[in-house]
């Protein structure tokens, strides 16, 4: 390949388009709003076409477009990116939802330069995050991503911003420094921090300077807050309910998955014996969060903070496929983390419309909207039947699809009662998204918004955006499962089956 | 490639969903009569290709085209196939939907004239006809989900029609306002716990057989000592069965479907009476190889659908509501069908006629269930549309409201009067040969079904003709003006107004009183085209020819003799003596009011009380169930649980950490970050960790 810098290019544009537009005086608002969505747009852009080259026949290369430099050597840690079929979709969804976050935030004139700078810095962190092949490298992106998104929840928010922005930072350092603690030893051990060289050993068989089970959990539970996996999830709802839409939309499309991807990436491909010890505790945790979470989604009367809820049924699914540990239910979660990614982006992005129309986001004030906005309300509709998994929609495909990997898995004696456990949450789930749409769009409409708007132009093309994902990936799951497939092939091998 | 044809007969209607919601909707005037034009020109094209696909099945030699699948999605050992499975039963299948669904769309141009989302109805009605037609073609289970799930989303949307409310509800109007949605989402929640049924019986097929092709899971339920042998086809059986009973609405999962009135009427008539919710029957006659090697299963369907039979019989009875009572009648011939098919599925699994290839136990298994589903498309469907042709005329539903409309209304009258012959099942009607063949066999397999089959013929010929008589018998009560201004200013808006303007013109003094109307030639061919069907449906099966179309290898016999040999047997005289007593009653007590009513209700008091109100299971459901026990109870105290347990332990961990923080801070005099703070945490978490795992 001629040009060896996509990655970095693709990664650190967003940070560029972060410099320009917080030193670049002369920039008006509207300046400043078209200079981020030219940043995000050529991301995208370069995504896509990294994602048409990528090669993922079998037998190909696990990791491409790599790029390698020195960078630490006194202790062997390298700037090292790479991307293989796992990380590329989720690349994509990233670089998708940055250019859309762009979109919907342009009605903010609140500091507009700052906001769209740490919004642009956000998103370099977290595609750092699903690139990097280097442990120190890959902690120091999960780091990066923590600054924007105090300062954007803290200063743009509503709410408890402070509170929540102060609870999302705390609950994510301590998760971070146990996990630096898990990389430092697995380093102290092994003597290296590069992912595909770990990965290569056998870490069972290397003498470990604490058990290999304390280091797989060091690391999981930054994981784990992240996911987020009850019982670690009260970071969110409030982070979530508190943030701007856009940034609502990033937090729920890709900055949970990062956890799902560490999962994955780390805890399973590098400690595969540990995980498959361990899957028992983990299986019952994800239908616990599953069901748990769709249960206390039911009693949210905040349109927000109902989605936000959602999230924790949701990556319930995810970390279920994860350790039922088969080729078709770890696919499936990671279908999962893209289909959620447009899903609930595309939830939050209409809780975002409906509030910014109606100035309400309390479920026992709306009603009837739908005369007001039959746009939104469709869409809202096509999202939440995404959301619940009817069949057509992205939703459906991934949740099935994990399903069957672990209805079918051997990982454990009894992995057959979870899944249906499991299968039993998209009953609840059915139940409170049919009750929040009834309860923002149908029954009579109401005086108080008569004068509200339907979805307007630009918020228009996000929604459609969304919209049209959504629908592919639910009618067409091939452009996106056989390029994961190559992802999570290798895992499969190292777990022995 | 003349056999890839039916493929056709999918893409057909979902172009005009297309062309309906992507161009019509946002770019037409919202009522324009384009859309109309649409639906019932690709519905009457896959309705064409129909008759075409039935004539070529009829044609090959082993009733079958052979179809093409392609791979949809392939990971690991899992390949998902998308095909269709055109044989005999789904080209009856495809008959019937697409023939009804063009009777009611033509219907709909009058009954929904002027409607406000007259587009978006259509928009509607051509997805639905989609989803039910992938529902009847497809070849496995995954690809038939879809169009399941498809038809309930379509369902909730179509009850959900008028969702800001019934069309006139004034405000304050809570019952009218909230009831559409209401309606609407409860049908959905109903059905997707079935669902849930369904989905795991898939799961736990494709897990034993790593296949979701229906033929190929019929082949591994053959295998004598096979992967699916013993307890493993019971379960299957009933978790499918469980997705059927939510879909065709039997008891304990029933109580969505009278909701489903809230919809309209032409939507009534095609969703909610003649396919969607035979979908439930069509399912369990798919998958009859699973059922007919479980005797567990099979009693379950036959119970379960002899109990629905008499039980939605029972409350269809006493309700006021014209479409209710035919929504209660629905439930309970949907019954009727699951009761032939549960009898049908102990024939061959007692094995009372082994030795026969499996094709033909299949059609001996599923023939009557699927002939009396055929036959009930037409007259119900019919009964719908009438009921939606005396609401269109005198602005109500309720029966206590109506009378005398046989003057004003023949063809409505005529028509209604032969649908509810044909479901009384009187000869020599459609209604009479399939419930007939029900009871029958019945009899050989099931005498206690039997028995509740025998009684709610009697049941059904008096509910019928009590709805016959109290709205075309006896004098004119008003319709919805007396409704509204009492029985002393009957009110009448012209008939070809829209259901919002009649509404509008009966709250209004100023309207003159009109004369009641017969509907619009539009409305009216539907049904009488309909109407010859409820007489000559019956017949396809005289010859023993729609037998053999779903595989039976039954002897046939002349039309003559098949016409009258029947009463050579005493069964059809005990049923016909049973339905014309019904008749008979309903005519004493409603038309010459020989014995009164209200005293029969008197007499009856706890009995009539217990059907009028549904035998209180809404109440049952809606208050114990999810009001208390999940919703205010449980769910409530998981959530009082997650912000004060959960989140307060964390915000109780922070504070102690702020405050041991602050502590240590002052002992150092220095600046602590968080982040070094949470080290220290981490590190503690370590030493923990060592101790815990062992070093």
């Amino acid at each position: 390949m001629e040009f060896n810098f996509i990655l970095s290019t693709i990664v650190f544009l967003p940070a560029v388009g972060a410099i320009i537009i917080a030193l670049g005086r002369g920039l008006s608002p509207r300046g400043i709003k078209l200079a981020a969505a030219l940043f995000t747009l050529l991301a995208f852009g370069l995504s896509l076409s990294a994602y048409f080259q990528f090669d993922s026949a079998p037998g190909g290369p696990l990791f491409q477009f790599r790029e390698a430099a020195s960078w630490l050597p006194s202790i062997n840690s390298q700037y090292h990116l790479g991307v293989d079929g796992l990380s590329l979709p989720l690349v994509v969804l990233t670089t998708f939802l940055g250019i859309i976050s762009v979109l919907i935030s342009w009605k903010i004139n609140l500091r507009p330069r700052e906001y769209f700078a740490w919004l642009l810095l956000l998103e370099t962190g977290i595609l750092g995050v699903f690139t990097s092949l280097d442990l120190l490298l890959f902690f120091l992106f999960w780091e990066v991503e923590l600054i924007p998104m105090y300062m954007l929840i803290s200063i743009w928010g509503s709410g408890r911003k402070e509170y929540s922005a102060t609870k999302f930072v705390v609950y994510t350092i301590f998760g971070s420094a146990l996990m630096l603690v898990g990389m430092l030893a697995l380093y102290a051990s092994a003597g290296t921090f590069d992912i595909e060289a770990l990965a290569g050993m056998n870490l069972a068989t290397v003498h470990t300077v604490i058990p290999l089970a304390a280091i797989f959990f060091l690391i999981f539970m930054a994981f784990a807050i992240k996911l987020p996996v009850f019982p670690f999830h009260t970071w969110l709802p409030d982070a979530h309910t508190d943030a701007p839409t856009a940034v609502s939309v990033i937090l729920a499309g890709v900055l949970l998955k990062m956890g799902g991807y560490g999962m994955i990436r780390i805890s399973v491909t590098l400690f595969p014996t540990v995980a498959k010890e361990w899957a028992p505790l983990l299986v019952i945790l994800a239908v616990g969060s599953v069901l748990y979470g769709a249960a206390v989604t039911l009693r949210q009367t905040d349109l927000k903070k109902l989605i936000a809820y959602s999230s924790v049924s949701h990556m319930g699914y995810v970390l279920l496929g994860i350790f039922a540990l088969t080729q078709v239910s770890l696919t499936g979660a990671a279908l999962q983390m893209v289909s959620h990614g447009v899903v609930t982006g595309l939830l939050f992005a209409m809780v975002g419309v409906v509030y910014d129309h109606s100035h309400l986001r309390d479920l026992s004030k709306l009603g009837g909207l739908a005369r007001q906005m039959p746009v939104a309300a469709v869409v809202f509709s096509i999202a939440g039947m995404a959301s619940l998994g009817l069949p057509g929609t992205s939703g459906f495909v991934a949740e099935f699809v994990t399903f069957v990997g672990s209805f079918t898995s051997k990982a454990f004696d009894g992995i057959q009662f979870y899944t249906i456990l499991g299968v039993v949450g998209i009953a609840v789930t059915a139940g409170y998204i049919l009750w929040m749409l009834q309860r923002t769009f149908y029954g009579p409409p109401q005086e108080k918004f008569a004068g509200v708007l339907d979805a307007g132009g630009v918020e228009k093309v996000a929604i459609f955006s969304f919209v049209v994902a959504i629908m592919l990936l639910g009618v067409y799951p091939a452009v996106v499962t056989g390029v994961l497939g190559a992802g999570i092939a290798p895992v499969v091998r190292l777990l022995g089956g | 490639m003349p056999n890839q044809i039916p493929w056709l007969i999918l893409i057909i209607p979902f172009l005009s969903f297309v062309i309906n919601a992507l161009i019509l909707r946002p770019f037409f005037p919202r009522q324009h009569k384009l859309a109309g034009y649409v639906t019932i020109g690709a519905i009457g094209i896959a309705f064409a290709l129909s008759l075409w696909t039935l004539s070529a099945v009829t044609g090959s030699p082993e009733h079958k085209l052979d179809m093409e699948s392609f791979s949809w999605l392939k990971i690991g050992n899992l390949n998902i196939e998308i095909g269709l499975l055109i044989d005999g039963l789904t080209s009856v299948m495809l008959v019937v939907v697409t023939l009804v669904s063009l009777m009611v769309q033509i219907y709909s141009q009058g009954y929904m004239h002027g409607d406000a989302g007259y587009i978006r109805y259509y928009s509607w009605m051509s997805l639905f006809t989609t989803f039910m037609l992938v529902l009847v073609t497809s070849n496995s289970l995954l690809f038939m989900y879809l169009g399941w799930e498809g038809v309930g989303l379509c369902s909730y949307l179509l009850i959900g029609f008028w969702f800001h409310g019934r069309p006139g509800a004034k405000p304050g109007d809570a019952v009218g306002l909230y009831a559409p949605a209401n309606a609407a989402k409860k049908a959905f929640l109903v059905t997707r716990l079935g669902d849930v049924g369904f989905l795991l019986a898939i799961l736990y097929l494709f897990s034993k057989t790593g296949t979701f092709n229906i033929e190929a899971l019929g082949e591994a339920a053959a295998v004598k000592g096979g992967v699916l042998a013993g307890a493993a086809v019971t379960w299957a059986a009933l978790g499918i069965f469980a997705g059927a009973a939510g879909k065709s609405a039997q008891f304990p999962l029933h109580v969505w479907l009278p909701d489903a009135m809230e919809g309209p009427t032409p939507v009534s008539a095609l969703i909610h009476a003649a396919t969607m919710v035979a979908a439930g029957v069509f399912l369990v006659a798919r998958t009859m190889p699973i059922f007919m090697h479980s005797v567990e299963a099979a009693t379950v369907v036959a119970i379960i659908g002899g109990f629905t039979a008499i039980f939605a019989a029972s409350m269809g009875l006493v309700m006021n509501d014209i479409k209710r009572v035919i929504a209660y009648s629905t439930i309970s011939q949907l019954g009727y069908m699951m009761v032939a098919l549960g009898t049908g599925a102990l024939a061959v699994a007692q094995g009372a006629d082994a030795g026969k290839t499996q094709a033909a136990l299949v059609g001996l298994a599923v023939t009557i269930g699927i002939f009396h589903l055929f036959n009930h498309a037409f007259f119900k469907a019919l009964l719908f549309l009438g009921a939606g042709s005396v609401n269109h005329a005198t602005g109500t539903f309720d029966m206590r409201l109506m009378g005398g409309l046989r003057k004003h209304l023949p063809w409505t009258s005529t028509t209604f009067l032969i649908a509810a012959l044909s479901l009384a099942g009187i000869w020599p009607l459609a209604g009479f040969w399939s419930k007939d063949e029900i009871l029958a066999q019945a009899w050989e397999h099931h005498r206690l079904v039997f028995f509740l089959a025998l009684i709610t013929v009697f049941m059904t010929a008096f509910y019928i003709f009590r709805v016959y008589f109290l709205t075309f018998g006896g004098k004119y009560r008003g319709g919805e003006a007396a409704a509204v201004h009492g029985p002393a200013s009957i009110a009448r808006p012209p008939s070809h107004s829209t259901v919002a303007e009649r509404h509008e013109a009966a709250r209004s003094h100023d309207v003159h009183p009109p004369t009641l109307h017969e509907a619009p030639g539009v409305m009216v061919a539907p049904m009488v085209v309909l109407s010859v069907l409820a007489v000559i449906s019956g017949w396809f099966n005289l010859t023993g020819g729609f037998a053999r179309l779903l595989g039976e290898e039954e002897a046939g016999h002349g039309i003559v003799s098949g016409l009258f040999g029947i009463f050579a047997h005493p069964l059809p005289w005990i049923s016909l003596v049973l339905a014309g007593g019904g008749i008979f009653l309903a005519y004493a007590m409603y038309s010459k009011k020989w014995v009164s009513a209200e005293a029969v209700g008197r007499a009856f008091k706890p009995l009539y009380a217990l059907f009028s109100h549904k035998y209180w299971l809404d109440e049952a459901y809606e208050r114990g169930v999810v009001s208390l026990g999940l919703i205010g109870g449980f769910f409530r105290g998981l959530a009082f649980f997650d912000s004060k347990g959960v989140d307060g332990a964390v915000n109780g961990a922070a504070q102690g950490t702020a405050g041991a923080g602050r502590l240590l801070r002052r002992a150092q005099s220095g600046q602590l970050q968080l982040y070094g703070m949470a080290i220290v945490v981490g590190i503690i978490a370590v030493i923990v960790g060592v101790f815990i795992f062992g070093a």
